[in-house]
């Protein structure tokens, strides 16, 4: 019974990760129409960005605020100079960000070895909580809540804000959303930036629980890919079910079926590309 | 265009080059690396069928590779024969084939190369994580290459022949097919498919068919893999190795049959030579991918046609005289 809810809160924890991850990584994918290949990489890339700062002894909110800000401008930068290059050739697009998913793994490994980092949590979260008789630890906890604080500001962001009908507006039809004025290409850039800050930001509240490794961007990628694919391209609320379904049976299948976690990960995608091809929350065929 | 009679020249003397490979590499390490060329050769033509004729882009082709290495190779280790390995690996390969095809042809484009990534991400995940029927990281080995007809490949000019052999016959069903009702019928479901749903034709069906042929001939690849190295483990499923083979058919220049034997050829010695000096061979797979997409989508060799003309246009316009030779094409 204890496990089960260690292994729930586990899961929810990691579901709030996976949420910042995917987040950005489904509007891209709505706005852009293109899977970007290299979103692990950014994760990975934030993560040791982080684990630096803290090695040289920045606070833990400061290091990953300023890595989710070194990856916002790195982001922004490579749509600018090499993905606008490509406009219109989403496979090219794709491939692009592939090679350079590539470059980038390959630095890593290069400049931080292949040792694993794993940072201490935040001292003021490294407290458990007691409820019950169990012990809960309270970065996880937090974790939570950041996932919750994301997400409320995104929605407000993109339901209430006249930056967020632009991106909706783009998302929906960009051809039509250019001719009343809007500038989608701006747009682009400015989603692909966002995209990438959350996505370092999640890599380095991530790295307390699951350190950072060589290989953590192919790790991270596939996660983020069915998280999209079973919530729905562009929708946040699908991103956000789909982050806690797969933060559960990642963790539930990872403690009963070591064996075939990955497989287990891939089988709700699967019935919902058969079954609504769609994503549970998408609109129209994908 | 090269005349006919050229062509037929040119294709003698590539043959006999090739066929005596053996005799003027001699070393019996580098006669290996062309073994391996050939082997990955008929990989990137079973894929340049989806990628090239089909228009749909695979990132998952690396798993049904995996599938027949694996197969043959778990057969053999519990006791099967060569022959019921080799055939069990090819159906096995086939099936995944027709797996992958159901699923990934729900949809076309970016769709359709998420789909298969995500098919292959699972295949890796099965080779890695479930130990006890994959062995996990440390792979498969197998103690023996088959001997058909009783003739060893033991040594490596032998196996170079095999090698050599079964390439050929990969070529000559690929250009059988090129030529084809059904390679037509594919490539008009690339650039058409509507028309070719108002012809009355199933491009479904169509895809279906293609998947499996390029899946036929991804299983052959994938068993020379396995008698090459006498060892399989799951970095062959893995997306690095998916992005290797499609950086060949894409390097080579697509829906072509010489562009993804180039192509082979180029990443294959580009892997032995760059991974003699530097360590990060991931890295220059990344840098070649980059600068082929930004610079030469269309692949190595008409990609430096192109360049290559655009830079003479460029210099015969800088002198007046010539200015009439301007209007080439784009």
């Amino acid at each position: 019974m204890t496990l089960w809810l260690t292994l729930a809160v586990n899961s929810i924890a990691f579901g709030g990760l996976l949420f910042l991850l995917s987040a950005g990584f489904s509007l891209i994918f709505g706005l852009m129409r293109i899977p970007n290949l290299m979103h692990g990489s950014f994760f990975m890339l934030g993560a040791y960005f982080g684990v630096t700062l803290l090695a040289v002894g920045a606070n833990f909110w400061v290091a990953a605020l300023l890595s989710a800000v070194a990856m916002a401008i790195i982001g922004g930068g490579l749509e600018r100079l090499l993905l606008r290059r490509l406009a219109g050739q989403e496979l090219a697009q794709v491939l692009l960000t592939l090679g350079l998913s590539f470059i980038v793994s390959d630095l890593c490994l290069m400049i931080w070895t292949g040792d694993p980092w794993q940072p201490l949590a935040p001292a003021e979260l490294r407290s458990v909580v007691r409820a019950g008789g169990m012990i809960f630890p309270l970065y996880r906890l937090a974790v939570v809540v950041m996932a919750v604080a994301v997400a409320a500001a995104l929605w407000f962001m993109v339901d209430w804000t006249r930056l967020g009908a632009m991106i909706r507006a783009g998302v929906d039809d960009a051809p039509i959303a250019r001719v009343v004025g809007i500038r989608v290409s701006r747009l682009f850039t400015l989603v692909f930036a966002l995209g990438a800050a959350l996505a370092a930001f999640a890599g380095v509240v991530g790295a307390p629980i699951l350190s950072v490794y060589p290989g953590l961007d192919a790790d991270m990628l596939p996660l983020a890919l069915i998280v999209v694919i079973l919530g729905g391209t562009g929708s946040l609320l699908g991103a956000l079910v789909g982050s806690f379904v797969i933060g559960f049976l990642y963790n539930f299948g990872q403690a009963r079926f070591p064996d075939l976690a990955y497989v287990i990960l891939f089988l709700p995608m699967l019935l919902v590309l058969v079954l609504r091809p769609q994503g549970l929350f998408g609109k129209g065929g994908a | 265009m090269m005349g006919a009679s050229a062509s037929r020249i040119a294709l003698g003397v590539a043959l006999l080059g090739l066929a005596t490979v053996p005799l003027w590499v001699g070393n019996s390490y580098y006669v290996d690396v062309a073994s391996q060329i050939l082997l990955f050769a008929v990989f990137a033509l079973a894929l340049n069928v989806l990628v090239g004729y089909g228009g749909l882009v695979s990132l998952g082709h690396a798993g049904l590779f995996a599938v027949s290495g694996y197969t043959a190779g778990l057969m053999l280790q519990a006791g099967f024969g060569h022959a019921a390995g080799a055939a069990g690996a090819v159906l096995a390969t086939l099936l995944a084939s027709a797996v992958f095809a159901v699923l990934a042809l729900r949809s076309t484009g970016i769709g359709f190369l998420m789909i298969t990534l995500a098919l292959g991400q699972i295949l890796w995940g099965i080779a890695y994580r479930w130990a006890d029927l994959t062995n996990g990281d440390n792979g498969v080995s197998i103690s023996t290459r088959p001997a058909p007809f009783g003739i060893s490949l033991a040594d490596a000019p032998s196996f170079y022949y095999a090698t050599l052999l079964v390439f050929l016959l990969a070529l000559a069903s690929m250009a059988a097919f090129e030529r084809s009702p059904f390679g037509a019928s594919l490539r008009g479901t690339r650039d058409q498919a509507r028309r070719m749903t108002a012809l009355g034709y199933n491009v479904w069906l169509v895809r279906f068919l293609a998947f499996l042929f390029s899946g036929f001939w991804c299983s052959i690849a994938g068993l020379l893999y396995l008698y090459n190295k006498e060892f399989i483990s799951p970095q062959v499923s893995a997306l690095q190795a998916s992005a290797e083979v499609l950086l060949m058919v894409i390097s080579g220049g697509t829906a072509t049959l010489l562009g993804p034997i180039a192509g082979a050829a180029i990443v294959v010695i580009m892997k032995y030579v760059v991974s003699a000096y530097v360590v990060r061979w991931n890295l220059v797979l990344g840098v070649i991918f980059v600068a082929i997409i930004s610079f030469m989508p269309e692949g190595l060799v008409p990609g430096s046609v192109r360049i290559w003309g655009f830079a003479r246009q460029r210099w015969l316009a800088r002198s007046p005289a010539r200015k009439h030779v301007r209007g080439a094409p784009p």
